[in-house]
């Protein structure tokens, strides 16, 4: 039994479980990838340092946290997909890891999940050859791996950074094309004066912006309509600006329209989650120190709301010493003095946010995407056909379900799940909100019969 | 158009099976990345339609980049490169 | 009026009922529930089974296979009018047993049922060799199975889909996301819903599965039903592999195998527990072993609608002339006769089937 036991390590996570073992508290970590660093540290332990040019300083700053996990003493487990949850004291989590099943108990929870990409669903983004931005910058992390002519599209500040390091390893792509305009950021400017308190974000944007244009890299921006062309890979991504159609020929089209919270663990223990209307997405509901409506289950980072790499260190701190407090290990004198700073970094970073989210918002066309396109990916549900079952009488994702299996494949509606709900809150007139998400149940993961088999006692 | 994917790295390489196509891929290399790199694109075909999919989020979570291993469906991003693996794509034959 | 009939329910029950009161030229009105409503029609496991039904009720093992005799015919319309294909399959279904014993206790039973049935009841017993000739993936452990020859399948969700679809271009008016909160019963019934939306029918159906429970007493009846949870299991899709259903796996037409099930009496709770999937999945991976190495991709828990005796309740209110409760835990299997056989019952034709035994009396 340990006293606290933390799902993923990113930036959270990693900022947990070495807060966690200053406190003297016993801590587990799981995480699904072979080491440490979350995706935006993926590989910061391997292939991370050697790459250091290309990747960038802010991308070093993982290393730290990574060091930090190691001096913990925490227990790491790597590779462990995590699928089920009991809540309750103690807290029991069952994982794979090398194709055999375990669990774990704890006092206390941390989920540490981070972010999904937004879905992007366009015309042809199930091809080979499309993948998500995140997609890109993985496989420059953690493989040293990455396209020749590709073409970035989408919107958020990922484009700009994966493109510069793109450029930065000697394969800048074709273009990027972004489907923000000029009025996004005359909107986005009465959020600026609240966003200056995060200057240096800013600040490292338009570095950015400034590299991009040393590379040469040609910018497309108020782009619409954007289609992947090809039969059986990627051939072109197609778009208009200004009433010009455009045509790229590429074979790798890498997708961004920002991140949302991973949900899938807070919505399969039916917590209470809220809508939020600038992200467009689900957060699970948490007071400011991050503990949910299930007392002693906290949650850290992106997956409580997107406010980025540096807020997830701040906040994984910060639910430990909340965490270590409940528990009895330390004072409220002692709480509030460590987490003066954390709280004010924390309030920092997201200040940011709302800016980003007006500069960069998520044009109409890709939330409700038009009848032909694929929205659900597993069972290759199409826009048309869920508002076709949503005029039929499927008032929300779980009837939905009944009607036509969007979300029930395998990724389990992490890649659709927001999509849906959008399209049946524009049916039936009402909110997202007003909607919510499907149902989760275990497994979380996929796992082989043979292993869950594995769980049930053998003279039974 | 393909996609070419380029390695930054050299590293000791092995030799894998796909699809009964030998292929030599660089040993505990991320598989996905590594399949990606060796020019092949198309990891299955699904079971609704049959139409090709490959690596999409590399992190575990699309459910597209779909390999058989020894009879067991599994995530290609979320394997490592071992020599003398039989790889099977994924799903339905087109 | 705004309808001849309401059915109040939105389920398999609900919309069978209410298509074959269609079909009989009434006005239907259907009122259903809303998304976060327990609902056994998107959670069941879509088998039309007669095996093991009414072994002490021959009444009820008959009423049964007559359903599963008028599915075939029933489909067809179905599909024909919706483009639908419903993947209906009644090629016989297995019954699979670990042990010699519990193969021939459970083929006593059949036979006994069988000889109270003056014989209709179709079924052979096969040994391991036997069956693993007609069911390769059937691994050595299993003792044997019986073949009942009036077992099937059918897509359950596209059935609904079907029923729903045909229901609207019909003409039924469908009355979503609504709650019946109050009834007045003078010139036929003024229905209130919560949301203040009033409807007046000459008659209704309480179709409404576990919502029975509250709203029965609403029209006069005792409605004693109960949830009972069953777990179930899906695959990923995997080629074709099972040629046959059984009880508690079969492979749906997309590709998954489905495996169930549970009987857990846990008040209204539909999660999935850890343990109780665990043994599913080691009982299935039991009778074929090749399913070790599939990849579970969902689990889920629903809520079957139970009577005491675990029997359909068809009843007409007595207090409450023009009311009738349909309701029943095999709402696939049943599908056709309440399609076919409920609406001239309620309509009290003369060649209506004798539902006396599944009266309410039986619980007094």
């Amino acid at each position: 039994m340990y006293d606290l036991l933390i799902i993923g390590a990113g930036p959270a996570g990693m900022a947990a479980a070495s807060t966690a073992a200053q406190h003297g508290l016993t801590v587990a970590v799981l995480d699904e990838q072979p080491a440490p660093g979350g995706q935006i540290y993926r590989g910061i332990t391997e292939t991370g340092p050697r790459r250091a040019v290309i990747l960038g300083t802010d991308y070093l700053e993982g290393a730290a946290l990574a060091e930090g996990l190691a001096a913990s003493r925490a227990d790491v487990i790597q590779g462990a997909a995590v699928w089920d949850i009991c809540t309750g004291i103690p807290f029991t989590v069952t994982y794979s890891c090398n194709g055999a099943p375990a669990h774990l108990n704890a006092r206390a929870l941390i989920l540490a999940t981070g972010a999904l990409e937004r879905p992007v669903p366009i015309p042809g983004w199930t091809l080979p050859g499309v993948m998500t931005a995140g997609a890109g910058q993985i496989l420059l992390k953690a493989s040293g791996v990455l396209p020749e002519n590709a073409v970035l599209a989408g919107s958020g500040p990922l484009l700009y950074l994966l493109a510069v390091q793109m450029a930065r390893a000697g394969m800048p792509p074709l273009a990027l094309v972004e489907t923000q305009s000029r009025a996004d950021l005359l909107r986005a400017l009465p959020k600026l004066p609240r966003a200056l308190r995060g200057w240096r974000t800013l600040l490292k944007g338009m570095g950015l912006l400034a590299e991009l244009r040393r590379h040469g890299i040609r910018r497309y921006q108020g782009a619409k309509d954007l289609a992947v062309e090809g039969r059986d890979q990627a051939e072109a991504l197609s778009f208009s600006v200004g009433g010009t159609r455009h045509r790229i020929v590429a074979g790798t089209i890498l997708l961004h329209q920002g991140v949302v919270p991973n949900t899938q663990i807070t919505r399969a223990l039916r917590l209470d989650h809220l809508w939020h209307a600038g992200q467009r997405a689900f957060l699970p509901q948490t007071d400011d120190w991050g503990e949910t409506s299930q007392p002693f289950l906290f949650v850290a980072g992106d997956g409580a709301g997107i406010s980025g790499a540096k807020a997830a260190a701040s906040a994984g701190r910060l639910v430990v010493l909340q965490a270590a407090h409940r528990l009895g290990r330390i004072d409220s004198l002692l709480l509030e003095e460590e987490s003066t700073t954390d709280f004010r970094a924390l309030s920092a970073e997201r200040s940011v946010r709302p800016f980003l989210e007006a500069a960069y918002p998520v044009p109409a066309s890709i939330l409700k995407p038009a009848d032909t396109t694929i929205v659900c990916r597993c069972e290759e549900v199409t826009a048309g056909q869920i508002r076709g079952w949503a005029r039929a009488g499927a008032m929300g994702p779980n009837q939905l379900k009944a009607f036509g299996r969007p979300g029930m494949g395998p990724c389990q509606g992490r890649y659709c799940g927001l999509t849906t709900t959008e399209l049946l809150a524009e049916v039936h007139g009402t909110t997202p909100a007003t909607v919510g998400l499907a149902r989760l149940r275990a497994p979380l993961k996929p796992v082989t019969l043979g292993e869950l088999a594995a769980l049930h006692p053998k003279d039974d | 158009m393909k996609p070419v994917f380029r390695n930054l790295d050299d590293g000791p390489q092995v030799l894998i099976r796909f699809d009964g196509q030998e292929i030599s891929l660089p040993e505990g290399a991320n598989l996905a990345a590594a399949l990606l790199a060796a020019g092949i694109s198309r990891f299955r075909g699904t079971m609704v339609s049959g139409a090709s999919r490959g690596p999409f989020c590399m992190m575990g979570a699309c459910y597209d980049c779909l390999v058989e291993l020894d009879g067991v469906t599994r995530q290609a991003c979320q394997m490592r490169v071992e020599a003398g693996m039989d790889l099977r794509s994924g799903g339905a034959d087109v | 009026m705004d309808a001849d009939y309401a059915v109040i329910g939105g389920g398999v029950v609900g919309l069978s009922v209410a298509w074959g009161l269609m079909a009989r030229g009434h006005r239907v009105a259907v009122i259903d529930g809303d998304d976060g409503t327990f609902r056994a029609s998107r959670g069941n496991f879509g088998l039309i089974w007669v095996q093991s039904k009414g072994l002490k009720a021959p009444r009820y093992a008959k009423w049964t296979q007559g359903s599963a005799a008028l599915w075939k015919d029933f489909a067809a319309e179905l599909s024909d009018a919706t483009g639908e294909a419903l993947s209906l399959e009644q090629k016989g279904g297995w019954d699979f047993h670990l042990t010699e014993a519990a193969l021939e206790a459970k083929a006593a039973q059949y036979q006994a049922l069988s000889d109270a049935l003056g014989g209709d009841y179709p079924f052979e017993v096969l040994g391991n060799n036997a069956l693993r000739r007609k069911e390769p993936e059937v691994g050595p452990r299993v003792a044997g199975a019986i073949l009942h020859h009036q077992d099937g399948h059918v897509n359950p969700l596209k059935f609904l889909r079907a029923l729903s679809a045909d229901l609207r271009k019909r003409g039924a008016m469908v009355f979503l996301n609504e709650r019946i909160s109050g009834v007045y019963h003078k010139d036929g019934f003024h229905l209130r819903c919560a949301s203040g939306r009033q409807v007046h029918v000459g008659r209704v159906v309480l179709c409404a599965g576990l919502g029975a429970a509250e709203l029965g007493p609403m029209f006069g009846f005792k409605a004693p039903v109960r949830p009972q949870r069953g777990q179930v299991l899906i695959t990923e899709k995997l080629p074709k592999m099972l040629r046959r259903p059984s009880g508690i796996i079969r492979q749906v037409d997309e590709g998954g195998i489905q495996i169930g099930d549970s009987n857990e009496e846990v008040g209204y709770d539909d999660r999935t527990t850890t343990d109780v999937i665990a043994k599913i999945a080691a009982r299935a991976v039991a009778v074929m072993p090749r399913l070790e190495k599939a990849q579970l991709v969902r689990s889920w828990g629903a809520l079957r609608v139970m009577s005491p005796d675990g029997l359909p309740i068809y009843q007409k209110s007595e207090t409450m002339p023009g009311a009738a409760l349909v309701t029943c835990h095999s709402g696939i299997t049943l599908a056709a006769a309440h399609a076919r056989l409920i609406p001239k019952w309620l309509d009290g034709d003369s060649d209506a089937p004798d539902l006396e035994a599944f009266g309410e009396a039986r619980f007094s």
